[in-house]
C-alpha cells in the first residue's frame, strides 16, 4: 500500500498509524464556504439560532487574520481549501459496539476502547471523523440525572441548556480557530452533572481521524452543577499520511460553586495533524478546575488550557507534558486569570524535545486589581535530549494586586552521561535508561492520570526512545 | 585467556591495564587477580586513579583502554557495554550515585533485579521477602521505596541504597568505590556486614576502593593494594592498612622507591 509506505517514511514507529478504507456515507467536497456551513447545519437539522451562530462565526473566521505568534511559518502552511470539513462514516451513534460498522469497531478495538470501558469507565463516546459512532453511559449515572451525550444529540435533546452555555466561555470571536470550530463543529461531548452528584469513575471520549486531509472540529461543553464532580478523559489518534489534517476543537467547562472538573487529555495525533485547540473553563466560588494535558503527537500543537477564576476561593490547576520529536513543534502552556479574591492556581509544565523537535512553553497568569490574596505557582521544566532540539519558555505574569503571592521556577536540563551510566550499570540498556529518565521526568504528570493511561503513556515514551541513541 | 596451571581460576583478572581520558594517562599498567570468595582493597590518595579503575571495570564510555585487559571468569569484559557487564555479574557501588527524579526506588529495584537476575527473581512474595530482609539489615525504612532514586538523599542514604542494590542484584564481583566516605561508624558497620554477607563463603568477590582504613577493619580484606600515580606500588595482607594508617602514603611511596615493598 503506497500510502502506508509513504506514511512510515514520514513518521517512523507511530503505532496508531494504520488506516481503514474509507466508507463514508456523506462526504463534503474540500474547502469551506458559507454554503458548506449552512449545509452542515441543515444536515444536522439544527435550530435556526445555531445555524445563524455558525454563519456569524464563519464570517469572523474569514476576516480574522492568522495568529502572529507561535509557529507562524508552519501555521501559514495550512491550506484551508484542501481540507474536508464534514465526513460521516456511520449512519447512527450506536449504544452497542456490535452495531458499529465492523471496520470502525475493529479500529476502536485495536485502540483498546471497549476493553477500557468495561474495566474502569463510567461512560464512553467514540468519535470517528465528524460524528460519534458509539456512545454509552452507565445506567446508574443516567438515573442520577447525569447527562452524557455527544454534542449533536445534546443540542437536540437539551436545546435550552446548550443555548444558555454554548459560546459562554469561548466566544466565537475569541480567536481564528475557535471561530472556525464554531462554524463547522460536529461531535464532541455534552455533559451535565446535577447538583451534588459525584461521578466516581472517569468518562472517556476518544477521537479518531481516519480519512486523509480531514478536518475534525469537535465541540465539548461540560457543566458541573453545585457541589458535583466529574473526571473527563480524552484520547486521540490518526493514521499517518504525508498530507496534513486539521484538528481544531473547542472545549468549554463550567464549574458552578463547589464543583470539581478534571479534564485529562493524552493527545497522540500522527505527525501530519495540526492540533489547534481552545480549551477554557470558568470556575465559580470554591470550585476547582484541573486540566491534565499530555501532548505527544501532532505536527504542530498550539494549545493553552485556560481557567477563569471568577468566584472567590476557586482553584485552577494545569499540569501538562509535551514531547516534541522530529518535525514536531509543541507550543503549549496555560492561561489563568484570577478575577476573584482568595483564588489559587498552579501550573506545572514539563517538556521534552528530541531529534530536532521543538518545545515551547507559553503561559499567562493575570491577577486583577480587585482580587485580594491570590496565590499562584508556576513551574516549567524542559529536558533536551540532543543538540538539534530546542526549548523556549515564555512565562508571563501580570499581577495588578500587591497582595498576590507568586512563585515561579523554570529549569532546562539535559540527560547527563553519568546518569545514563549509572542506570546502565544496573543492567539497563541505553534506551531503557533513557526511557527511565524520561518517564521519571514526566512522573509528576503521569501520576495524575488514571493508571491505565499512565501505563500507556510510559509505554509510548519507551517506544519514542527506541532507536534514539546514536 | 585461561588461568595458569596450578592456580585456581580467577574470578576477575586485570592484566597490564593502561587507561587514559582526554589524552591523559591515568592507569599505567595494573595487574590484579581476585579469586572467588576473596575481598581485595585498593587504597590510595585522591587522584591516584582508584575511581578510574572502578569505572573502567564497569565500562564507563569516557575512558579509553590503551592497553591490557579485564577478564571476568576468563572472558574479557572490554568489548561489552555496561549493562552487559552488569548482567554478567559486575556491580559498582558509585562514589557519587546519580539522582533520577521521578523514578521510584521500589520500581527501579524490581526492574534492575529483573534485568540482571531474570524476571522470575523480581516477582512475587520471594522478591518481597528478600527486599524486606535486605532493607531491615541496612536499617532502611519501608517508606524509602516510594522515594525517587537518589533524589534528595543524604550522603548516608545514598551509600546505603548502593549496598541495598548490591545485596539484591547478587553480583559476582562487587566494586565499592569510596562507599565508606560520608558514612558514620554505624553506617560503615552496616555496609561492611552487607559486603561480608554478599561475599564470604560464596563464589563472589569484592574490590573495595577507599583511602581510609576504617571500613577495612570491619570487612577484613584478604589483600590490600596501594595505588600511587596509576600504578600498584605495594600489595600485602590486612596489616598493610594498619601500617598505612600509622605511617601515611609517603612511607609506602618511599618503600616502593627503595624496592622494599
Amino acid at each position: 500500500m503506497p500510502d502506508n509506505q509513504e506514511a512510515r517514511e514520514v513518521v517512523g514507529d507511530y503505532k496508531a498509524g494504520w488506516k481503514d478504507t474509507e466508507n463514508s456515507t456523506i462526504r463534503f467536497d474540500f474547502g469551506l464556504s458559507e454554503e458548506v456551513v449552512r449545509e452542515i447545519s441543515k444536515l444536522k437539522e439544527e435550530p435556526e439560532w445555531m445555524t445563524e451562530l455558525r454563519v456569524k462565526a464563519y464570517n469572523h473566521f474569514v476576516k480574522r487574520p492568522m495568529p502572529k505568534w507561535g509557529n507562524t511559518s508552519t501555521l501559514d502552511e495550512i491550506d484551508f481549501d484542501s481540507i474536508c470539513y464534514y465526513l460521516r462514516s456511520s449512519e447512527a451513534t450506536e449504544k452497542d459496539w456490535d452495531d458499529v460498522p465492523e471496520e470502525i469497531r475493529n479500529t476502536f478495538d485495536r485502540l483498546g476502547i471497549p476493553e477500557a470501558e468495561q474495566k474502569w469507565l463510567s461512560g464512553v463516546t467514540a468519535q470517528y471523523e465528524s460524528e460519534a459512532v458509539y456512545h454509552s453511559i452507565r445506567e446508574d449515572l443516567e438515573e442520577q440525572g447525569v447527562i452524557f451525550l455527544d454534542m449533536d444529540r445534546g443540542l437536540k435533546e437539551y436545546p435550552d441548556l446548550v443555548k444558555k452555555w454554548f459560546c459562554s466561555v469561548v466566544p466565537l470571536t475569541d480567536n481564528k480557530f475557535s471561530a472556525l470550530n464554531t462554524a463547522v463543529w460536529s461531535g464532541g461531548s455534552f455533559i451535565y452533572v446535577p447538583k451534588g452528584v459525584h461521578v466516581e469513575m472517569p468518562v472517556q471520549a476518544y477521537f479518531r481521524i481516519n480519512a486523509k486531509n480531514m478536518g475534525q472540529f469537535e465541540r465539548t461543553l461540560i457543566i458541573a452543577d453545585e457541589g458535583s464532580s466529574i473526571h473527563y478523559v480524552e484520547g486521540c489518534t490518526a493514521p499517518s499520511y504525508s498530507t496534513d489534517s486539521l484538528h481544531s476543537a473547542v472545549v468549554e467547562l463550567i464549574a458552578l460553586p463547589g464543583a470539581h472538573i478534571r479534564y485529562s487529555t493524552v493527545q497522540n495525533w500522527s505527525s501530519n495533524v495540526y492540533n489547534l485547540v481552545t480549551k477554557r473553563g470558568i470556575a465559580h466560588e470554591n470550585s476547582k478546575i484541573e486540566w491534565v494535558d499530555g501532548n505527544i503527537g501532532s505536527k504542530l500543537t498550539m494549545k493553552y488550557p485556560a481557567v477563569i477564576l471568577k468566584g472567590e476561593g476557586a482553584h485552577a490547576e494545569v499540569i501538562s507534558v509535551a514531547y516534541s520529536g522530529d518535525g514536531q513543534h509543541q507550543d503549549a502552556g496555560a492561561k489563568i486569570h484570577h478575577l476573584a479574591s482568595n483564588t489559587t492556581s498552579k501550573i506545572l509544565s514539563k517538556s521534552i524535545s528530541k531529534n530536532g523537535g521543538r518545545g515551547t512553553y507559553r503561559g499567562l497568569v493575570t491577577v486583577s486589581p480587585k482580587a485580594e490574596n491570590c496565590k499562584l505557582n508556576v513551574v516549567c521544566d524542559a529536558l533536551i535530549l540532543d543538540e538539534e532540539s530546542r526549548s523556549d519558555t515564555y512565562p508571563t505574569m501580570e499581577v495588578a494586586n500587591p497582595t498576590a503571592r507568586c512563585e515561579h521556577e523554570a529549569s532546562v536540563s539535559k540527560v547527563s552521561d553519568n546518569q545514563l551510566f549509572y542506570l546502565m550499570s544496573r543492567g539497563h540498556s541505553e534506551e531503557e535508561a533513557l526511557a527511565m529518565i524520561v518517564n521519571g521526568f514526566f512522573e509528576p504528570f503521569t501520576r495524575e492520570l488514571p493508571m491505565e493511561y499512565a501505563v500507556e503513556l510510559n509505554q509510548l515514551m519507551a517506544l519514542e526512545m527506541e532507536g534514539s541513541i546514536g | 585467556m585461561t588461568a595458569a596451571s596450578g592456580q585456581a581460576e580467577a574470578l576477575m583478572e586485570i592484566v597490564d591495564l593502561h587507561v587514559g581520558i582526554d589524552d591523559t594517562s591515568i592507569l599505567k599498567g595494573i595487574d590484579l587477580r581476585i579469586l572467588p570468595g576473596e575481598v581485595h582493597a585498593i587504597m590510595g590518595r585522591n587522584g591516584s586513579g582508584k575511581t578510574t579503575a572502578a569505572n573502567v571495570i564497569m565500562g564507563h564510555p569516557d575512558y579509553e583502554v590503551e592497553k591490557g585487559d579485564v577478564l571476568l571468569n576468563g572472558d574479557s569484559l572490554l568489548d561489552e557495554d555496561p549493562w552487559e557487564r552488569a548482567r554478567r555479574g559486575v556491580f559498582l557501588s558509585f562514589q557519587y550515585p546519580q539522582a533520577v527524579p521521578g523514578l521510584q526506588v521500589g520500581n527501579f529495584l524490581r526492574k534492575s533485579v529483573a534485568s540482571i537476575r531474570g524476571e522470575d527473581a523480581a516477582k512475587g512474595a520471594n522478591f518481597r521477602k528478600e527486599l524486606n530482609e535486605a532493607m531491615d539489615q541496612l536499617k532502611i525504612p519501608r517508606s524509602f521505596l516510594s522515594r525517587y532514586v537518589n533524589d534528595g538523599f543524604s550522603g548516608g542514604e545514598k551509600k546505603r541504597f548502593e549496598i541495598l542494590q548490591m545485596m539484591l542484584l547478587k553480583p559476582k564481583l562487587a566494586i565499592l568505590d569510596e562507599t565508606d566516605s560520608g558514612l558514620d561508624i554505624d553506617g560503615i558497620k552496616t555496609v561492611a556486614s552487607g559486603v561480608n554477607a554478599a561475599v564470604r563463603g560464596t563464589d563472589s568477590g569484592a574490590l573495595i576502593i577507599t583511602h581510609y582504613s576504617r571500613i577495612l577493619e570491619h570487612v577484613k580484606p584478604d589483600f590490600i593494594h596501594v595505588l600511587i600515580g596509576g600504578k600498584i606500588v605495594a600489595s600485602g595482607g590486612p596489616e598493610l592498612a594498619t601500617q598505612l594508617e600509622e605511617n601515611g602514603y609517603d612511607w609506602v611511596e618511599n618503600m616502593a622507591a627503595e624496592g622494599v615493598a
